[in-house]
């Protein structure tokens, strides 16, 4: 009888599957599909960039929103008849995708020239979309002297309460070494001894019963605002955005900040190659990015959208001039590298 | 069969007797499977198939070979004593020229580098700075000038180990084992093995879910069957509600419950009780409270319908004949509730294994189960290998688990008590 049961469970979830693989189908000859972040950021971009470009073009177009991992990517491209055209990436997934042929190589003539872009945006298969930065986030209602950088971070006698940080590996062992003395700009040389990896989780033993580990991107500004935490790592545009819709009093240190690029890229095969890099070079314009960077504090990759803004929108993005200086980029290279046996070692640590 | 042949019936007619009757019993269960065909295709689908998938790409390994295949070839009859021989160092060098021609390098570089930490650099920095075919005899001079790496015996067992078609390499790692140079399956280094302690933690959240449904879900499941009607409905509302909430809403009303500043803490708080907010949430306990939340109506339902098939005849008549409550409880009622307590647990159980979500917004690094693994490995790395290895030996485990199960029931009455 219980047998029965479970063959009639297993059923019930087959037949959910299937008829979820069943509306999924595939529909040929469809409009340009470009998939983003999702929640503001998209709202924004809808704003900015979408909406004006049906208009401005002509060209049907819808948009979708994905949580990213590369491994998504794979199984739509090698799937065959993947449903998306322009997708929204992060970096690594960009350089694994490039290598693992997942799309199109991307023609800059058609979008305006290489030389229009700044340099860190330019890639064989991808276009710089926006510029962001993980940064020291605190709540200037609650914290009577603001903290100066991520050394503070790691002193809970100066500043006492919770510390929040990414789940994993990546920033994290970072920001421990910028904690504990090293410069910005050498963080991924001493990263790349064993010494370096180390001295990183040497530092955090020192407040590992104090960190309350976040996933996703819009937890840290609710770990700040309901007191469970009284510092973390956060997106700027999180906290940026906080401030502006929600009334809060949050506040960013920019000194040490990790930043990093998010690109457009053409998956491989895409029926609508055209209307994709017309999409493209609209969103590359340095009047419409200039756009986006009002609605919400990210930078963007074209290198005249900077100075069309008004000084004070400019002073709270990640790529103002007084916020870039002490920045460092998140390395690629090492993480493709090292990701596998640092996110283990990250858990055997953690585990402990 | 062989049914007395009528009499006067000679064997002439017994035999297309026989026949008839096979005829007919074919005839019979080709119907059936006609019948079930759709449905075992859909199975096969939809749920064989994607698992079959699944444990095949934990022992596949073709990439390498395809991407290096001269060298694959050279390496076969390699005894992986000292360094190999020029022929396999030329055979790598025009691999590489190849695969840097075809932009198939890193994924050869990827899987490589899985083994061997670092390898990713060695192969990019070759093809990088290897301008054309080495001079006859010169390859093994060339290659180590490059990199030092290809002097060393480890880089190649590396690469014969994953010259394919198939490899133990991912099972292996998902056990935290791996081979040595010789081939021999050894512990893997201190700060890879994590994989053992993961499968451990996930069974014992998921059993100790399991065990507090069941102590929670036992009272609630004997109150609804044994009200009046109109109560018990009430009553099965009250459970069903949080049934059809969401997940996600579910979780994230236990982080405003439990956190340092929220609902429960405030409240200790004013009561005087505490001084310091407790920490209930982002570790194991806020995990498990989630969870049995989460979880409990799959314990109530099942112990619900076995406790209405209960009369409350026999507690009386054991009553009558003069056992105390305790005793006709343990002897009598509970019994008859054992399928539900089974089907329950064993529900919760296999649900709790593969939960994702709420570990991982109300868990601290510390209480990640095995599918946050198997997704990490999917998703963001793409190292389907691994995910599939974890995968295959979480449903091993499960299956065995299962079995155990079966075997524990088989020899009590699963019959709701009465004896057909």
């Amino acid at each position: 009888m219980l047998k029965r049961n479970i063959g009639k469970i297993a059923l019930g979830f087959a037949a959910a599957f299937t008829a979820s693989a069943a509306l999924a189908t595939v529909a040929q000859a469809r409009d340009l599909t470009v998939v983003s972040w999702g929640g503001a950021y998209q709202d924004a971009q809808k704003k900015v960039y979408f909406e004006p470009f049906k208009k401005a073009a002509g060209v049907p177009m819808n948009d979708e929103s994905w949580d990213g991992g590369v491994g998504v990517l794979r199984a739509k491209v090698q799937g065959g008849a993947a449903t998306w055209d322009v997708v929204q990436v992060e970096s690594d997934e960009l350089a694994v995708g490039c290598e693992e042929g997942l799309f199109e190589k991307m023609d800059y003539s058609k979008i305006g020239g290489e030389a229009a872009y700044i340099p860190p945006s330019v890639n064989p298969c991808g276009v710089g979309a926006i510029l962001y930065d993980f940064v020291l986030g605190y709540d200037k209602d609650k914290l009577k002297q603001a903290p100066g950088g991520w050394a503070d971070f790691f002193d809970t006698k100066k500043i006492p309460g919770k510390r929040g940080l990414r789940q994993g590996p990546k920033t994290t062992l970072e920001i421990a070494l910028m904690a504990d003395g090293v410069a910005p700009k050498d963080v991924y040389k001493v990263l790349a001894t064993d010494e370096g990896i180390d001295r990183a989780f040497k530092k955090l033993d020192t407040i590992k019963g104090d960190i309350v580990w976040w996933k996703a991107g819009a937890q840290p500004p609710q770990l700040l605002a309901s007191g469970e935490v009284a510092m973390t790592s956060v997106y700027n545009g999180r906290i940026d955005t906080a401030n502006k819709n929600e009334k809060k009093n949050f506040g960013m240190v920019w000194d040490g900040a990790l930043f990093t690029l998010d690109s457009w890229v053409i998956l491989k095969g895409s029926p609508n190659k055209d209307a994709a890099y017309k999409f493209l070079d609209f969103v590359g314009k340095a009047e419409n990015q200039s756009k986006l960077s009002e609605n919400i504090a990210y930078g963007t990759s074209n290198k005249d959208a900077a100075a069309r803004l008004q000084p004070a929108v400019l002073k709270d993005l990640p790529t103002a001039p007084d916020n870039i200086k002490n920045a460092v980029e998140i390395n690629v290279g090492f993480w493709l590298e090292n990701i596998d046996r640092l996110t283990e070692r990250f858990n055997k640590w953690a585990a402990k | 069969m062989t049914a007395t042949p009528a009499i006067g019936a000679d064997a002439q007619t017994e035999v297309p007797l026989k026949r008839r009757l096979r005829r007919a019993e074919r005839a019979r269960q080709v119907k059936a499977l006609a019948l079930v065909l759709p449905l075992l295709l859909f199975l096969l689908f939809t749920f064989a198939g994607p698992i079959a998938g699944m444990l095949w790409r934990s022992v596949d390994d073709r990439e390498v070979r395809q991407i290096l295949p001269q060298t694959a070839a050279a390496l076969a009859d390699w005894d992986g004593k000292d360094l190999p021989d020029e022929k396999a160092f030329a055979a790598l060098a025009s691999d590489i020229l190849a695969a840097r021609a075809s932009g198939t390098m890193a994924i050869a570089a990827k899987r490589l580098n899985y083994a061997l930490n670092g390898f990713r650099t060695i192969l990019t920095s070759t093809a990088r700075n290897l301008k054309a075919v080495p001079e006859r005899g010169t390859a093994k001079e060339t290659l180590g000038k490059i990199n030092p790496a290809w002097r060393e015996r480890a880089t190649w067992t590396t690469i014969k180990d994953a010259s394919g078609p198939l490899t133990s390499f991912y099972l292996l790692a998902a056990l935290d084992l791996t081979r040595n140079m010789d081939g021999a399956i050894v512990a893997a280094p201190p700060d890879q093995a994590i994989y053992r302690n993961v499968f451990t933690r996930t069974f014992v959240i998921s059993l100790s879910v399991t065990a507090l449904c069941l102590i929670l879900g036992f009272p609630v499941a004997y109150l609804l069957a044994t009200l009046p009607p109109g109560r018990s409905n009430l009553l099965m509302i009250f459970v069903l509600l949080p049934f059809w909430t969401s997940l996600l809403v579910r979780t994230c009303a236990w982080i405003v419950l439990l956190q340092s500043k929220g609902v429960v803490n405030d409240s200790l708080h004013w009561l005087g009780i505490i001084d310091e907010p407790l920490r209930l949430i982002y570790n194991r306990f806020g995990v498990c409270v989630a969870m049995t939340h989460v979880l409990l109506p799959f314990m109530i339902l099942p112990l619900y319908s076995s406790m209405k098939a209960i009369s409350p005849a026999y507690m009386r008549a054991a009553a009558s004949l003069g056992a105390p409550p305790v005793t006709a409880f343990l002897r009598i009622y509970l019994p008859q509730t054992l399928p539900g307590i089974g089907a329950g647990s064993l529900l919760v159980f296999i649900l709790a294994l593969g939960y994702y979500i709420t570990p991982a917004l109300v868990g601290g690094a510390a209480d990640q189960m095995i599918s946050y693994f198997i997704a990490l490995y999917t998703t963001e790395t793409a190292n389907w290998g691994l995910a599939s290895a974890l995968g295959a030996v979480l449903l091993l485990a499960t299956l065995l688990l299962a079995l155990l199960y079966g075997k524990l029931v088989q020899g009590q009455q699963v019959t709701g008590g009465m004896k057909n």
